[in-house]
């Protein structure tokens, strides 16, 4: 507008005032994590500094040289990618068979299986613990990935299932009627037809569903003893003793597992904007 | 020598479409088989176990024996006067004091900074861009991760915050200070996806309307509270759904942060693992869980009906 004009010293006051808001805000977002950053590249003797000598002392690869010589870590990077890989490939598969037969298929009892599937999503954790770890016992999955993989299904298919629903919804419908026409089964219409056009859509939502898995906590905690996956090992990252935390490792570590994350997380930044809204139910 | 007469059109056109729908129905289910398959033995079968487990008196390592108990995991005193059912233990209205308590505030503080930080990226400045981007870096970061930088950042001889603005007091050792420092990690860390889905729904908005407004001379406060707010409504409500359920089973910052132990006053979720895992009291823990299952499904009902949120 013209502000500038009728009264320039308003105007540049609130384009300051504005400003000073974006700095603060990206302080606040980024601030915690270029501390960790800094940290791990201190030596251990450094983290005593105050902080202006802490930012000059000089800088060190020895954490992450510890970090990765650290056999539990790289077994734990080893789980992690085998479980969220896993659990991400089985709720695809499944999820858009799922997501065919509720964005295309006109059935009854869709309504309620459509709520059953999310009311799932809502679930907590907690409620399920006792009676999975007592199936997984039977099974014997206990410290196996594959009990973890089947236990993340509780989290990733809801997910998959609801965000490729909203997609194949969007697809038009002549492309596959085509197909049924020339007598394709629903199995070939899904994987010759619809599988390419909802490429985008599956690597959104196999991202999102890959980032849930790899974070995980609370069962990783619970139905492992050795085959730790990453969050658990850096969340019992010890030192000589119980009271020394090597917080210049820990950095180190917890560096490595988000960089990865972060930069997946960029590139893909439209297609995660889109399919959280997607996933977050348009009310 | 038979002549294979053909047999008559079925010339009943309904019946076809019929069968057509019949046989889309039957594919469907097939479809969905897999996905239900998974459902009820991950979700329903262990849910059905819980709910079995919180009415006996059972222990992890030996479920079999499992006694029948009634109610006696949620209330039950014994010869000499000793509450032992959960609802008669000081510590599990601590940790839902604690938790109804951070979910509270966390969700607030996350609504009105997120609000604030989409209204700031949806306006055109130089730098937008990277802004954000910087709003995506602390949600990609893992919970455990983010949990562990806070707790360096508080410790009270080595962190910025411990040592330095409060000067080497332990925030983290009493459950009624650490229920803050979890509320600034919790806003810390999803204050940005409570932000892309507000500034997704401000990008929806007609921008003809804004600018009819301005035509009309309406201040951008006075904009804001009566056209952007009424109409973000909708996915400003289901955005307080989800974040609130989140908030309601919050587990990992407590435990990594505060120890197994500190963490069961802080969170329902914590102290039902630690009565169902560390303590092997399938049963009571099972009856923690059943209580936390009640209490989330509670709310979801009360926020649906009172904010007539709709799914699908």
């Amino acid at each position: 507008m013209d502000m500038k004009r009728t009264n320039p010293g308003l105007y540049y006051l609130q384009r300051t005032l504005f400003y000073l808001l974006v700095v603060v805000i990206a302080f606040y977002l980024l601030f915690p994590f270029l501390w960790a950053v800094l940290t791990s590249f201190r030596g251990s003797g450094d983290l005593f500094l105050p902080p202006l000598q802490f930012i000059q002392a000089p800088s060190t690869l020895a954490n992450y040289a510890q970090v990765f010589a650290n056999a539990s870590f790289q077994r734990g990077l080893l789980f992690s990618l085998i479980v969220a890989v896993g659990s991400v490939l089985v709720s695809l598969l499944f999820g858009s068979f799922a997501a065919y037969a509720l964005g295309r298929f006109r059935f009854k009892g869709k309504q309620v299986i459509m709520y059953i599937i999310l009311a799932v999503s809502v679930f907590p954790q907690i409620a399920v613990l006792g009676g999975l770890f007592t199936l997984i016992r039977t099974f014997e999955l206990f410290n196996n990935p594959l009990g973890l993989i089947l236990s993340y299904l509780i989290f990733t298919i809801p997910f998959t299932v609801w965000v490729l629903t909203s997609f194949v919804r969007d697809i038009p419908g002549e492309l596959e009627e085509a197909a049924l026409v020339d007598g394709a089964s629903p199995l070939q219409t899904l994987f010759q037809v619809l599988f390419p056009v909802m490429m985008p859509a599956l690597v959104t939502t196999g991202l999102l569903a890959f980032i849930n898995a790899w974070n995980e906590y609370l069962f990783a905690l619970t139905f492992t003893s050795s085959n730790r996956t990453v969050p658990v090992v850096i969340a019992n990252y010890s030192g000589a003793s119980q009271y020394d935390q090597p917080w210049g490792p820990i950095m180190a570590a917890s560096i490595v597992v988000t960089i990865p994350l972060i930069a997946l997380v960029l590139i893909f930044q439209r297609n995660i904007v889109s399919g959280l809204t997607a996933g977050a139910v348009k009310g | 020598m038979t002549v294979n007469t053909p047999a008559p059109a079925p010339a009943a056109r309904p019946v076809k479409t019929r069968g057509i729908e019949a046989a889309r129905a039957r594919q469907a289910m097939w479809l969905l088989m897999p996905t239900l398959i998974v459902i009820a033995l991950v979700a329903g079968y262990p849910l059905y176990r819980t709910i079995f487990f919180s009415f006996h008196e059972a222990n992890l390592t030996t479920p079999d024996q499992a006694t029948f108990i009634g109610a006696g995991n949620f209330w039950f005193t014994n010869e000499d006067g000793i509450g032992l059912g959960f609802l008669q233990d000081p510590r599990w209205w601590q940790s839902v004091k604690n938790t109804m308590l951070f979910t509270v505030v966390s969700v607030t503080l996350e609504t009105i900074l997120g609000m604030i930080i989409a209204l700031v990226v949806n306006s055109a400045f130089r730098g937008r861009a990277f802004l954000r981007t910087a709003m995506l870096v602390p949600w990609a970061i893992p919970t455990v991760v983010s949990a562990q930088m806070w707790a360096y950042m508080y410790n009270d001889s080595f962190g910025l915050i411990g040592r330095g603005v409060l000067s080497g007091q332990a925030l983290l050792a009493s459950p009624d200070t650490a229920v803050w420092a979890m509320v600034a990690v919790d806003v810390w860390k999803t204050t940005s996806f409570m932000a892309l889905l507000i500034l997704a729904g401000l990008q929806s908005l007609p921008s003809d309307m804004y600018e009819a407004a301005d035509m009309d001379g309406a201040s951008k406060a006075r904009q804001f509270w009566s056209m952007t707010l009424p109409l973000l409504r909708p996915a400003l409500l289901v955005a307080l759904v989800f974040r609130s359920l989140d908030a309601l089973r919050v587990f990992d910052i407590m435990y990594v942060m505060l120890g197994a132990n500190n963490a069961a006053s802080t969170s329902m979720t914590g102290y039902a693992r630690l009565q169902l895992i560390d303590n092997s009291l399938l049963g009571l823990g099972s009856a923690v869980s059943v209580a936390i299952f009640l209490i989330i499904m509670v709310i979801v009902v009360v926020y649906v009906t009172a904010f007539r949120v709709k799914f699908d």
